[in-house]
C-alpha cells in the first residue's frame, strides 16, 4: 500500500501545471471480518480497498477529488488523470477561499507498526471453540489499517498499523448480556479463552431476577466503558473550537465562564498514543498533547486547519470535524478494585447506549443503560436491572456529582466501521456519582 | 470511467468456481458536495467510487470478499476468498445445515429524473449562495450553512448460473440531497432551525425538481427567520398532553419505533453486539397489535421519487409493495430471503420482502427499512388540530435515543406550537416527548390525509457490523397522538 499510495500521489505531483499545488491524502485497509451470532458464523468477509483524495490548490482556490485506487497502474493512472482535468476545468471558476490553509513544509514521518495478526481459520476456530456453549454475539476485525500524506511540497507522511478489535456480547437472555472488547496487534488464542471465560463468569449476576427502578436520583458507578460513551458526546459539537465560537458546543456555559466542572476532571487530546496517525488531512503534524479540560475549567478546543485561518489561532492537528481523536480523561485517586466497596448501595451502569443531547446547550444528555448493569447493595451486586433511561448534564455528571475517578483508565479502540475501521481511540477511567437522573 | 456490463457479466462466467451459488455485485458511484457557510463556500469534494462483492455459498457455508480491483485478477482473488471464507464457515454457520436458495437478479432500473442536476460546481455554489446570503437576517444570526450533494449510483448484480444465461439486473440511481440549517443565539440562549432536519430529510431520486418540490428556492430566508421566532419563544412546557407531528418527525418516529424493531436480521439476533435487538418476537406476526386501527404501514419500492426505491434487492428478489402493519395489526416484518429462511427453520412462515441491502460494494447485505411508509388517513390538519384541547404540534426532529429493544425512546425537535381549545397559539422551544414503542403506537388518534403527506429520507440510517450508513425513505402524513408524555429545555 506504501509503494501504491505513494507512486500515484508522486504521479499527480507530476502532472501539475503551471503554480498549482497538490496534497495526496490516502486511507486503506485490508481488512478480514468475521461476524458471529450464537457462537456461529453469520458474515465472514475480507475487504481490501485504497482511498486517494486529491486537493488541487491554484492560489486561494481548491477543489477536492477522492479516487478509489484498484491497485492495477495503468487504471489508477488514467482515473488520477481524469481527476486533474476535472477539477482543473473548474477551479478558476470556484470563488476564493480566504480560510485556507495547508501544511507548506517537506515534513517526513514513517510510522509503521508490525503485529501477529490471526489468520481466518485460526480466529474463526478459535472463537467458536471459545464461544461453544454460550450465545456470543458480535465482530471480529483484523488487518493492517493505512493512512498517508503526500504535497508537491516534499512533504511525506505515513502511517501503516497492524490491529485487531474482537468486539463482543455473552448472552443470558432477552437483553441481558456482558459486553467485551479485546484490541491489540498480537493476537493469541489463550488470552482469547482468558477473556470469554472472564465474561462467562459474569453472565451469573445477569441469571438472578432482575429489579425494575423506579425514575429519580440514584448514587451510580459508571464503567470506564460507561464513561466513554459520555466522553465521546464531547466530540459531537463539544470540544470542537467551531462550534465553540458559534455558541454551538455541548460546553458552552464552560467554555463562557458561566459553570466548571469537577476539579478531578482534566480532559486531553493525546495525539501520542493510540491508532490515528501522527498528521492531519492537512499535512500539520499533531502535538503530542492538547489540554481541553484542566481541572475542570475550559483549557482549549480543537483547531482545524481552516478554524486556524478563520479565527487567527494555531491549528492544532484537528481534522475538519474537529472530534477527538485520541481522548484521554486523567487517572483519579480511586482504586477500581475498591469501586464497589465506593458505591456501597446504587447503581453500576457496565454501558450506555444511544446518547443523544435532549438540550445541548446546557449539556444535558439522554441515554440508555446496557450490557451488564446492576443494583448494588452494601457493596454487593444485587440484581441485573431492567433497561432504564437517564436524562443528566455533563454539569452534573462530570461536575457537580463526580465524587471520584478510578486510578487506572482503559483503552479502548472505536468499533466504528462506517466506510473504514476507525482509528479513534480513548483511555477513560471509572466514575463515582453521588446522583444520576433515571427517567423512564 | 463507467463499468462495462457485458464484459464483467463473461469474465465472471469464466472465472466462476462450481459452487453452489456465487454472485458479484458492482457498485460504481459518482458523488459531489458543496456548501456555503457563512456565505463562504466550502471546499468542494468530489468522490469517484467504484469495486466489486462476490458472495459464495458452499454447503452451509458463506462467504464474502469486496474489492475496488475489477481486472480478472481482482475478480479472482475475490472469488478465491470468499470461496475461502464459505469453507470455513460450512458447518458452524447460523444457516445451519442449509444455505439460503436466492433469486437471479434481474430487471432494470433507473431513478425517474425529470431534470438531471449536473451543474457546474460553480452554479451550485451559486445557488446555495442566494440562499446563505438570505439568512443573514440579524446580528444574532452567528451561524448558517447550505448544501447540495448529489449521488450518481450504477449497481450490476448477477450470479454465476444467471450470467451464463445473460440474466443480470442494472440500476441506475439519480440522488439529491439538499440541507440548510441557522443558528441563532442572544444572551445565552442558543436555537438551531433547519430544513428538512440536520440529516437531510428532502432527499429523493431525481435532478433539479428534487429542490423544486422541497422548495429550496427561499428555504433561507424562512429557516433564518424561524429561527430568530425560537430565540423570542418560550420553553416547551411539561406535561402530559396530545402531540401532533409533523412529516419531518413522523420520519424519525416511523424509523426508530417501527422500522428497526421490524428488521427480521435484527429479531434473530444478528444486532445484538451493536444496534440491539428488538421487542418484536417471531410469534407477533399475524396477530400483535402494533397500534390503533388507524394504523397502516407499508413497505414501498415502487414511488419513483422516494430515496430507497429500487427493482430489485441486493439478494436478487424483485421489488414489490408489501403491506406490513395493517390496521394496527402487524403482518410481517423487514427481512428478505436469507432472513426468512433462518427464521422459516425456527418455525416461524413468514413473508419476505426485498429488502436486504448493502451500503456500499464493501459490505455485504443485510435487513434495512428501505422505503417504509404510514400511509394517509382521513383528517386533515385543520381537524386534528381542532380536535386538540392542549397539545403541541412539534416539527423537524432534532434529538433521537431509543433502549436497545427499541422501546423506551425519548425524541426532540427543533419548533413547537402549543395548541389550545382546538386553535394554534404560541411557538415554544425544545420540545421533547418520550415514551415506549409498544404503547406509543395504540395513542395514534388521528391520521392526516394525503394534503398532509410528505415524502423524506435520511442518507444515514446506521446498523451493521461491520457498521453500514444506507439511504431510506419515510413518506408520513401528519398525525395526532393522545395523552404523551412532554417536556422543554432545562430551565
Amino acid at each position: 500500500m506504501n509503494d501504491l499510495f505513494f507512486s500515484m500521489a508522486q504521479y499527480a505531483i507530476g502532472r501539475l501545471a503551471g503554480a498549482e499545488t497538490l496534497l495526496a491524502n490516502f486511507a486503506g485497509e485490508a481488512t478480514d471480518f468475521v461476524r458471529f451470532n450464537h457462537a456461529r458464523v453469520r458474515q465472514p468477509l475480507t475487504v481490501r480497498q485504497a482511498q486517494l483524495k486529491l486537493s488541487l490548490i491554484d492560489g486561494r482556490r481548491r477543489d477536492n477529488t477522492t479516487l478509489a485506487l484498484s491497485g492495477e497502474p495503468q487504471r489508477d493512472r488514467a482515473s488520477i488523470d481524469q481527476a486533474l482535468e476535472a477539477m482543473r476545468g473548474e477551479l478558476a471558476s470556484l470563488p476564493e477561499d480566504p480560510y485556507l490553509l495547508y501544511a507548506t513544509d517537506a515534513a517526513v514521518s514513517d510510522r509503521q507498526s508490525s503485529g501477529r495478526l490471526p489468520q481466518a481459520e485460526q480466529a474463526v476456530e478459535a472463537i467458536t471453540r471459545a464461544g461453544a456453549g454460550s450465545d456470543l454475539v458480535g465482530l471480529l476485525a483484523s488487518g493492517p489499517i493505512y493512512r498517508g500524506f503526500a504535497s508537491s511540497h516534499g512533504a511525506r507522511h505515513w502511517h501503516a498499523v497492524d490491529a485487531f478489535l474482537f468486539d463482543w456480547s455473552l448472552y443470558h437472555a432477552a437483553d441481558k448480556a456482558v459486553k467485551s472488547a479485546w484490541a491489540g496487534s498480537h493476537w493469541d488464542d489463550e488470552e482469547l479463552q482468558r477473556r470469554i471465560d472472564a465474561a462467562r463468569s459474569q453472565l451469573a449476576c445477569l441469571a438472578l431476577p432482575a429489579r425494575r427502578l423506579a425514575p429519580g436520583a440514584v448514587r451510580a458507578y459508571l464503567s470506564p466503558a460507561a464513561l466513554d460513551e459520555l466522553a465521546a458526546m464531547l466530540s459531537w459539537a463539544g470540544v470542537s473550537e467551531k462550534a465553540q465560537r458559534t455558541k454551538q458546543s455541548c460546553l458552552q456555559r464552560l467554555v463562557d465562564g458561566e459553570a466548571r466542572l469537577a476539579p478531578q476532571l482534566t480532559v486531553t487530546e493525546q495525539a501520542d498514543s493510540g491508532l490515528a496517525p501522527a498528521f492531519d488531512e492537512s499535512g500539520f503534524v499533531r502535538p503530542a498533547t492538547v489540554t481541553l479540560i484542566d481541572r475542570g475549567r475550559h483549557a482549549g478546543s480543537l483547531v482545524s486547519a481552516r478554524s486556524a485561518r478563520e479565527y487567527g489561532l494555531e491549528a492544532n492537528g484537528a481534522d475538519d470535524d474537529e472530534g477527538a481523536q485520541s481522548l484521554a480523561i486523567a487517572a483519579g485517586s480511586l482504586p477500581a478494585q475498591q469501586a464497589l466497596a465506593a458505591l456501597d448501595t446504587g447503581l453500576w451502569v457496565g454501558n450506555l447506549h444511544y446518547l443523544n443531547f435532549s438540550d445541548r446547550a446546557h449539556g444535558r444528555i439522554t441515554g440508555l443503560t446496557r450490557f451488564a448493569t446492576f443494583w448494588v447493595e452494601a457493596g454487593r451486586i444485587v440484581a441485573p436491572v431492567e433497561v432504564m433511561r437517564f436524562d443528566d448534564t455533563l454539569y452534573r455528571v462530570l461536575g457537580s456529582e463526580l465524587e471520584a475517578l478510578t486510578s487506572t483508565p482503559e483503552w479502548t479502540l472505536d468499533a466504528g466501521s462506517y466506510g473504514q475501521r476507525s482509528v479513534r481511540s480513548s483511555r477513560v477511567p471509572g466514575a463515582l456519582l453521588s446522583s444520576f437522573t433515571l427517567t423512564l | 470511467m463507467p463499468f462495462d456490463t457485458e464484459s464483467l457479466a463473461r469474465r465472471f462466467h469464466r472465472l466462476a468456481p462450481a459452487v453452489d451459488y456465487c454472485a458479484l455485485r458492482v457498485v460504481e458511484e459518482h458523488s459531489q458536495t458543496v456548501a456555503v457557510r457563512q456565505d463562504i463556500a466550502q471546499p468542494a469534494a468530489t468522490t469517484v467510487d467504484a469495486g466489486a462483492m462476490v458472495t459464495v455459498f458452499d454447503g452451509d457455508g458463506v462467504g464474502y470478499a469486496a474489492s475496488s480491483d475489477l481486472s480478472d485478477a481482482g475478480l479472482a482473488w475475490a472469488i478465491g476468498r470468499a470461496r475461502d471464507w464459505a469453507r470455513l464457515a460450512r458447518g458452524r454457520s447460523v444457516f445451519d445445515g442449509a444455505a439460503p436458495r436466492l433469486p437471479r437478479p434481474r430487471g432494470r432500473y433507473a431513478s425517474p429524473t425529470a431534470r438531471p442536476l449536473d451543474w457546474r460546481k460553480a452554479d451550485r455554489i451559486e445557488t446555495l449562495m442566494r440562499e446563505s446570503r438570505a439568512c443573514r437576517l440579524d446580528a444574532r444570526i452567528v451561524d448558517w450553512e447550505a448544501s447540495l450533494w448529489t449521488i450518481r449510483t450504477r449497481q450490476l448484480s448477477l450470479t454465476a448460473d444467471g450470467a451464463a444465461d445473460g440474466e443480470f439486473a442494472l440500476q441506475e440511481f439519480d440522488f439529491t440531497i439538499p440541507g440548510l440549517h441557522v443558528v441563532a443565539h442572544d444572551r445565552g440562549l442558543t436555537q438551531i432551525r433547519s430544513w428538512g432536519g440536520r440529516y437531510n430529510g428532502f432527499c429523493q431520486q431525481g435532478g433539479v425538481e428534487v429542490l423544486e418540490r422541497a422548495g429550496f428556492a427561499g428555504a433561507g430566508a424562512a429557516t433564518a427567520e424561524q429561527a430568530l421566532q425560537l430565540l423570542a419563544a418560550p420553553n416547551c412546557p411539561s406535561g402530559t398532553i396530545d402531540v401532533v407531528l409533523m412529516p419531518d418527525q413522523m420520519m424519525l418516529q416511523i424509523h426508530e419505533s417501527i422500522g428497526h424493531p421490524l428488521e427480521l436480521d435484527r429479531i434473530l439476533g444478528d444486532e445484538r453486539n451493536y444496534a440491539g435487538t428488538s421487542f418484536v418476537t417471531l410469534d407477533m406476526f399475524g396477530s400483535y397489535r402494533y397500534g390503533s386501527p388507524l394504523l397502516n404501514v407499508s413497505y414501498d419500492p415502487t414511488r419513483g421519487e422516494q430515496f430507497a426505491s429500487f427493482a430489485c434487492d441486493d439478494e436478487g428478489a424483485p421489488a414489490a409493495r408489501t403491506l406490513l402493519i395493517d390496521r394496527g395489526v402487524l403482518l410481517r416484518p423487514l427481512g428478505g430471503a436469507s432472513s426468512r429462511q433462518r427464521a422459516r427453520r425456527l418455525g416461524a412462515e413468514l413473508d419476505a420482502v426485498a429488502t436486504t441491502r448493502a451500503c456500499a460494494w464493501n459490505r455485504p447485505p443485510i435487513d434495512r427499512m428501505s422505503n417504509l411508509n404510514l400511509e394517509p388517513g382521513a383528517s386533515t390538519l385543520e381537524e386534528m388540530i381542532a380536535a386538540t384541547e392542549l397539545g403541541v404540534l412539534m416539527q423537524t426532529n432534532r434529538s433521537w435515543s431509543i433502549d436497545d429493544s427499541r422501546n423506551k425512546f425519548q425524541f426532540g425537535c427543533e419548533w413547537g406550537r402549543m395548541i389550545r381549545d382546538g386553535q394554534l397559539a404560541e411557538v415554544v422551544r425544545d420540545p421533547n416527548y418520550r415514551g415506549i414503542s409498544a404503547t406509543f403506537w395504540r395513542s395514534l388518534a388521528q391520521v392526516g390525509d394525503a394534503a398532509t403527506m410528505a415524502v423524506m429520507g435520511t442518507p444515514y440510517c446506521g446498523k451493521g457490523e461491520p457498521n453500514q450508513a444506507i439511504r431510506v425513505g419515510h413518506a408520513s402524513p401528519a398525525c395526532r397522538f393522545t395523552a404523551i408524555d412532554v417536556f422543554g429545555a432545562e430551565a
